[in-house]
């Protein structure tokens, strides 16, 4: 079976910026440093907001006004913690059952003043399957994704 | 190299008829015949795609007596690992660059 560290992500990295900007970046400016290619909506997004709250969404805008809820707020700490569900499936679909989605948890910790290690864990992945559930379960209907994984996809091969 | 395992299984799904199958097989095991059955495209076609979704390491296949059964790789969580370690590498990179910036206004 999958052991439980095949299933999760772990990231971390040091800022030269003070713990509270580090905080706000991270949330308020979400859609700033999330890769384009990210999108589960048709047409290209307007903005991503952060909703700086538990109960809260991180959600995409297209430019046609549709919208994409695709994470939950679950646990909102300024400067300290945030942690919010991934509710989208390995297809890249929309996750709607709570139960098949994963999640991730960012801790932010002075180093210095002008100093924040970032620790990133994307964790329970084996949630999105081994069954793919998800797939089967999730939202139909073309999502564009042909174009936006072939880019990724084209982006990662320029890339190695 | 990790990337570009993650981006062949970005690219064997960047295709309507592969996330069908994919779709298809999350249900059960199948013959390539059981899947044509199923999609509006041929048996041929069907191996095609299969093919890649082999090549991406997101399908097995098995022989059971003289028909060969394909099923989803449990391993595709892996791949799905590695598609999310390539997102937040990218993403923490140019987090990285956008924390590192003096605030445009006093919060």
């Amino acid at each position: 079976m999958i052991g439980s560290e095949a299933a999760v992500v772990r990231r971390h990295l040091v800022v030269a910026a003070p713990i509270d900007q580090a905080f706000t970046a991270f949330t308020a400016r979400f859609g700033e440093f999330k890769p384009p290619e990210h999108n589960l909506l048709q047409a290209p997004i307007a903005e991503t907001v952060f909703e700086p709250r538990v109960g809260g969404h991180i959600y995409d805008r297209a430019t046609d006004g549709s919208v994409c809820r695709w994470a939950r707020i679950l646990t909102y700490e300024p400067p300290q913690r945030v942690v919010f569900s991934w509710d989208i499936g390995p297809t890249w679909q929309l996750e709607t059952d709570p139960q098949l989605t994963s999640e991730v948890e960012v801790r932010f910790v002075a180093e210095g003043p002008n100093k924040t290690r970032v620790e990133l864990e994307h964790r329970n992945l084996d949630r999105h399957g081994p069954g793919w559930q998800s797939v089967s379960d999730g939202v139909g209907g073309d999502q564009g994704w042909p174009l936006y994984l072939a880019r990724y996809a084209a982006l990662l091969e320029a890339e190695g | 190299m990790v990337t570009n395992q993650a981006g062949d299984g970005w690219s064997a799904l960047a295709d309507g008829t592969r996330r069908a199958i994919v779709d298809c097989l999350a249900q059960r095991p199948q013959a390539v015949g059981q899947l044509a059955e199923q999609l509006p495209v041929s048996r041929s076609a069907v191996s095609q795609h299969l093919k890649v979704l082999k090549d991406a390491g997101l399908v097995s296949e098995q022989a059971v007596g003289t028909r060969r059964i394909y099923r989803l790789n449990p391993a595709a969580v892996a791949a799905l690992r590695d598609q999310l370690d390539t997102f937040w590498q990218r993403a923490l990179a140019a987090y990285a660059q956008v924390a590192e910036q003096a605030p445009e206004e006093d919060s």
